[in-house]
């Protein structure tokens, strides 16, 4: 498997990461030499073998359903890029 | 007083030898000094240490101190910390004032420890040498010209040229053993669940996990009791009750069975240098006049492990890192034209390149229509590397073999190739994706340069490790060796 100039760009696109034609050309080139290695792991049939997410294989915790968190608003947002009235501000969404 | 160890300091401190003040004064003293041509550390307080060494002074007084009270240490700047920059080594967050802690401060806080500053690392922890941090390359104190390691290196180095007498890390797939080995230090990676990532700023999720670097096993034992413990804030962390991992410290090892996979020495052994096995088989042999025997055992999936973890590590990376888009803390770009504009100029400018490489080898395999074929896939390999170890376990108590294939390498010899780097976590990759615990440990030197002996253990065996490590280390001197410098 080889991937093109094209699918690199639309991967960086989905990522969100603008990426210039030499980055992505460099790119290109060093995910490709990555897959290569990628791919000795995908030539071994394991289609029997139940995936494993966790070495514990835990089950979620339940917790009961109150407020444990306290009130830190200001804390977190003094170091927000921009703030107005206790709301995060970015750019204009819907016109 | 700079080459004792935790347990001598504390001693020190107790018996009045010295206040905690004052041993923070001599080790910021050193950091001052010996720093710029180390660059262990991103992040020095002096006041806010001072006072926390103050505190410890005063808890002493009141009779309430504890082992750790009053004792230096370097944290990993993965760990948020209220009031500190923590920036896991990124232009992303280098503005960003934690206003919370994570677990693992919790608790060093709350022994009364003293935190004398963050140290360098990989971005984000994504690498082996930590020159891809943002805040530039640590140096290894053995050779200043050559890599410390990574992607704890910081603490690695800051341990080994005595700027703190020991550190946190995080190990992902190898990030506290690959360093350890290359500084000369004694670094475990808990079993993965033990330690809470509560505040430790995320990669790879279902890999990572914190633990202590230190000079010796003893004290690695006396770190670990402190960092562990359950945490319902971590989703994955173990409900389990609290361990002594010194209790077997002292336990003699006649009979111990060590495995050696025949992956690591025979015939995937070549890509090992042949002065690292030297000292390997050498340690072997103390192993047995210590009353171990040793054992052959097949790891024979081991060769998958490094496609398997990049297909993890990268996936869950990309997912992680979607978090920093500019809107509620760290970096945002200053120019743009619309909201995608700006998250796509925030991530170009405030990652560097190999965490942007992961980001886009994970955005791939997770992308539709390959999710099959590279993220289930490599958990099923990664099912396939557990059930080798535990097969393994039948047959010995601990496994061992090389940390690193080779020692500190030189700066920039490994950078440009990913490929190339991503093979010197070989032999420690494995471990993670099994969830299993493990350390490396001074072993000798090749070529002056310092090598690492890796111990692998079963679930939940870090006292075992420790037995292991601490009984070598009152057969040999090499983990009290440290490098000239200052």
């Amino acid at each position: 498997m080889s991937l093109t100039l094209e699918q690199v760009r639309r991967i960086a696109e989905l990522a969100r990461i603008e990426i210039s034609d030499a980055e992505a050309e460099s790119a290109l080139g060093h995910l490709n030499r990555i897959f290569f290695l990628i791919e000795e792991m995908q030539a071994v049939d394991a289609s029997g073998v139940e995936p494993m997410a966790h070495a514990q294989d835990l089950a979620q915790r339940l917790r009961e359903d109150r407020v444990t968190e306290t009130d830190r608003r200001g804390a977190y947002q003094a170091i927000a890029p921009e703030t107005e009235a206790g709301l995060y501000l970015v750019p204009k969404v819907i016109e | 007083m700079i080459d004792r160890t935790l347990k001598q300091l504390a001693q020190a401190l107790s018996a009045k030898e010295i206040s905690s003040v004052e041993l923070a004064r001599l080790y910021l003293d050193r950091i001052d000094r010996i720093d710029p041509r180390i660059k262990a550390y991103i992040t020095v307080d002096r006041e806010k240490t001072l006072a926390q060494a103050a505190a410890a002074d005063a808890r002493r007084a009141a009779g309430e101190a504890g082992p750790l009270t009053g004792i230096p240490l370097a944290q990993k700047d993965i760990f948020c910390a209220e009031g500190w920059r923590t920036t896991c080594g990124s232009k992303m967050l280098g503005n960003f004032v934690c206003p919370y802690d994570a677990a693992v401060i919790e608790r060093f806080n709350a022994a009364g420890a003293v935190m004398l500053g963050k140290t360098n690392m990989d971005e984000f922890a994504m690498g082996s040498s930590t020159e891809t941090s943002y805040f530039g390359v640590t140096r290894n104190p053995w050779d200043v010209g050559r890599v410390p390691g990574g992607s704890s290196g910081g603490s690695a180095a800051a341990v080994a040229a005595r700027l703190a007498p020991a550190a946190t890390g995080t190990d992902t797939g190898g990030s506290i053993r690959q360093p350890a080995a290359l500084c000369n230090l004694t670094g475990i990676k808990p079993t993965y669940g033990v330690v809470s990532r509560y505040g430790m700023i995320a990669y790879a999720s279902s890999l990572d996990q914190g633990g202590p670097m230190a000079r010796t096993a003893e004290d690695c034992a006396l770190l670990l009791k402190v960092m562990a413990g359950f945490d319902a804030r971590d989703s994955t962390s173990l409900e389990r009750p609290a361990e002594d991992y010194a209790r077997d410290l002292e336990k003699p090892l006649a009979g111990l069975k060590i495995g050696l996979p025949k992956e690591f020495f025979g015939e995937g052994g070549e890509g090992c240098d042949a002065g690292v096995m030297r000292r390997i088989e050498e340690a072997l042999a103390e192993y047995r006049r210590l009353g171990a025997q040793t054992v052959e055992v097949g790891l024979p999936s081991m060769k998958l492990a490094i496609p398997a973890y990049y297909v993890i590590a990268s996936a869950e990376a990309s997912s992680n890192l979607a978090r920093y888009d500019g809107v509620r803390y760290g970096y945002r770009a200053p120019e743009y034209d619309d909201i995608i504009d700006m998250y796509m100029k925030t991530r170009a400018q405030g990652f560097g390149e190999e965490v942007k490489r992961r980001i886009l080898i994970g955005t791939y395999v997770l992308s539709h229509g390959y999710y099959d074929a590279y993220y289930l896939q490599a958990q099923r390999i990664r099912r396939l590397i557990a059930g080798d170890f535990a097969e393994a376990f039948k047959r010995c108590d601990l496994i061992m073999g090389p940390t690193s294939p080779t020692t500190a390498f030189r700066i920039g010899e490994r950078v440009s190739d990913p490929v190339r780097m991503y093979l010197s976590d070989i032999y420690t990759i494995a471990v993670n994706l099994a969830g299993l615990p493990a350390m490396s440990m001074p072993a000798g030197f090749a070529e002056g340069l310092p090598v690492g002996l890796q111990v692998i253990g079963d679930y939940f065996a870090e006292a075992k490790l420790l037995n292991a490590a601490h009984r070598y280390q009152q057969a040999t001197d090499w983990h009290l060796r440290r490098p000239t410098i200052g």
